[in-house]
């Protein structure tokens, strides 16, 4: 599903942020990035999404090096990996539902079905009821289920979360991390950067430790 | 439905909720393209009927020879004659005294001309030279004044040649204008949709994380500039059916003061919907160029 190959990634302002990154994840497994602020998480999930491209080495998603993608070809491969970021990236002027409802919108699904979807997706994460509360209006918790919510509706085959139970209390935090293993359960591919693999633990995830760029251990 | 359909659908009524939330801004930038349009528009308006003036004369020019008062038939005869022998001249009209005095008795100067105590007008003919260039019609009016019986002899139609090269200027002045007042309408759509994109950059981000093609994410900004476009084109043609409306009696006064065959002409259908679609073009293009510029940037 996902590999790396001696991948190396230097901002411009000449910040090594992964160096000599070499792992696999398989497809439907639930896989953990863990490692200190810094490490280089969310850039390793940025190169996956093709956010970022690699500045030496190769990034196969699906069998394709995403590195290499032409402009007009990430709109494709982005629509097919769903992203909960770590800020949520939530549109604040518009409710729940139409947040969950844009990536339908993107990919030119018909309003019916597209609804259809957003019910379910709002179901699944226990925010059908407030389907039309504006964001500002749910809690802490309740945003982060929205992002997962919006990540999800359109099925993708990858899911990738950085940091998504960082500012949650531990109740929330944990429903959370219950709702990615649902995810997995179901054959969906999932790649949490976090902190706290504790949290994770009851669900047998495989691990990644970065440090400083630099893999520690390859699970 | 088709998806490309239920996105165009989206995104429209996206550029709509998008105008409607700003209605100040709306309206000034619309009154701004329709003040800037009406101009060349009501101007090409003009110039078409002032064109009406023209076209009673010919604008190729014409000589009229006038025979003495007491010149007779046959000297009239004797004249044609000689003006189908020339070379130079095309064709050739006799309209004879009688011709002349029953035209204008007609044309309402009937008193005028029974209390005159005989015909007062000469024969006529009305000549239509091969070769127009200044030179050569000035050589053939002193030609024809020689004539025998000739008694004066006059360059017709200067003035509507005259006129036409006026229109003709006109014409260009209104396409000038048209070209300056639609870059302007350009530039204020480009900058419209420039400060647009920098307030949606957040929600640009994110619709291109989720996947959003260049076109997805352009494509309620070109409608926002073409329906901005349209706006303004719906103010220009109200200014100029205003503008027509107002002058239209107080034109046809002054034109019947002078027996002038002139009115203003009233805009076509077709004129109206072509300043609407190019109003909107133009918005689009702004738009296209501007959404273009920034999201390449970005």
């Amino acid at each position: 599903m996902i590999r790396f190959q001696n991948v190396y990634k230097r901002y411009p302002q000449g910040l090594e942020a992964l160096a000599d990154i070499n792992f696999g994840i398989d497809q439907g497994t639930l896989t953990l990035l863990k490692g200190h602020s810094g490490a280089g998480k969310s850039t390793l999930l940025k190169l996956i999404a093709a956010v970022e491209k690699p500045t030496a080495g190769t990034v196969l998603v699906n069998g394709e090096n995403v590195g290499t993608l032409k402009r007009a070809a990430l709109p494709w491969l982005r629509r097919n990996i769903g992203m909960v970021f770590q800020d949520q990236k939530l549109l604040f002027d518009r409710n729940a539902f139409a947040n969950v409802m844009l990536p339908l919108a993107i990919a030119g699904f018909p309003p019916g079905e597209a609804e259809r979807r957003v019910q379910a997706a709002l179901d699944k994460v226990g925010l059908l009821d407030k389907a039309r509360t504006m964001p500002v209006a749910l809690s802490g918790g309740e945003q982060q289920r929205l992002a997962i919510a919006r990540a999800v509706v359109g099925r993708p085959s990858l899911l990738l979360a950085d940091e998504p139970t960082a500012h949650l209390d531990e109740d929330n935090a944990r429903d959370i991390a219950k709702l990615f293993y649902e995810f997995q359960q179901v054959g969906v591919t999932v790649v949490i950067a976090t902190h706290n693999e504790e949290l994770y633990a009851p669900y047998a995830p495989g691990r990644i430790a970065l440090a400083h760029g630099r893999m520690e251990v390859a699970a | 439905m088709n998806a490309w359909i239920v996105q165009q659908r989206a995104a429209f009524a996206l550029a709509l909720r998008r105008l409607a939330s700003t209605p100040t801004t709306t309206l000034l930038a619309a009154l701004s393209i329709g003040i800037a349009l009406s101009l060349p528009a009501g101007g090409q308006l003009l110039l078409a009927s002032l064109q009406q003036l023209g076209q009673g004369s010919s604008a190729t020019p014409q000589i009229s020879v006038f025979m003495a008062l007491d010149a007779d038939d046959k000297a009239s005869s004797k004249v044609g004659a000689q003006l189908r022998a020339n070379a130079g001249i095309g064709d050739i009209q006799f309209i004879d005294r009688n011709t002349t005095q029953k035209r204008l008795r007609e044309a309402g100067l009937a008193q005028v001309i029974d209390s005159l105590p005989k015909n007062p007008f000469p024969d006529t003919f009305v000549v239509t030279p091969k070769d127009t260039a200044p030179e050569a019609l000035e050589a053939l009016r002193t030609e024809l004044a020689k004539l025998s019986r000739v008694e004066h002899v006059q360059l017709d139609s200067a003035w509507a040649k005259r006129l036409s090269v006026l229109l003709n200027l006109g014409r260009t002045v209104v396409w000038l204008l048209a070209a300056l007042f639609g870059v302007g309408l350009v530039s204020l759509v480009f900058n419209t949709i420039r400060l647009q994109v920098l307030t949606k950059r957040e929600e640009i981000e994110v619709s291109r994380l989720l996947g959003a093609t260049d076109t997805y994410i352009g494509r309620p900004f070109y409608y926002f500039g073409a329906l901005q476009g349209l706006l303004g084109g719906l103010v220009a043609c109200a200014i100029v059916y205003a503008g027509f409306a107002v002058l239209q009696e107080r034109v046809a006064e002054l034109a019947e003061l002078y027996r002038m065959g002139f009115s203003l002409r009233p805009p076509s259908v077709l004129g109206t919907l072509g300043l609407l679609a190019l109003a909107a073009t133009l918005g689009w293009l702004g738009a296209a160029l501007s959404v273009r510029q920034h999201l390449r940037a970005s």
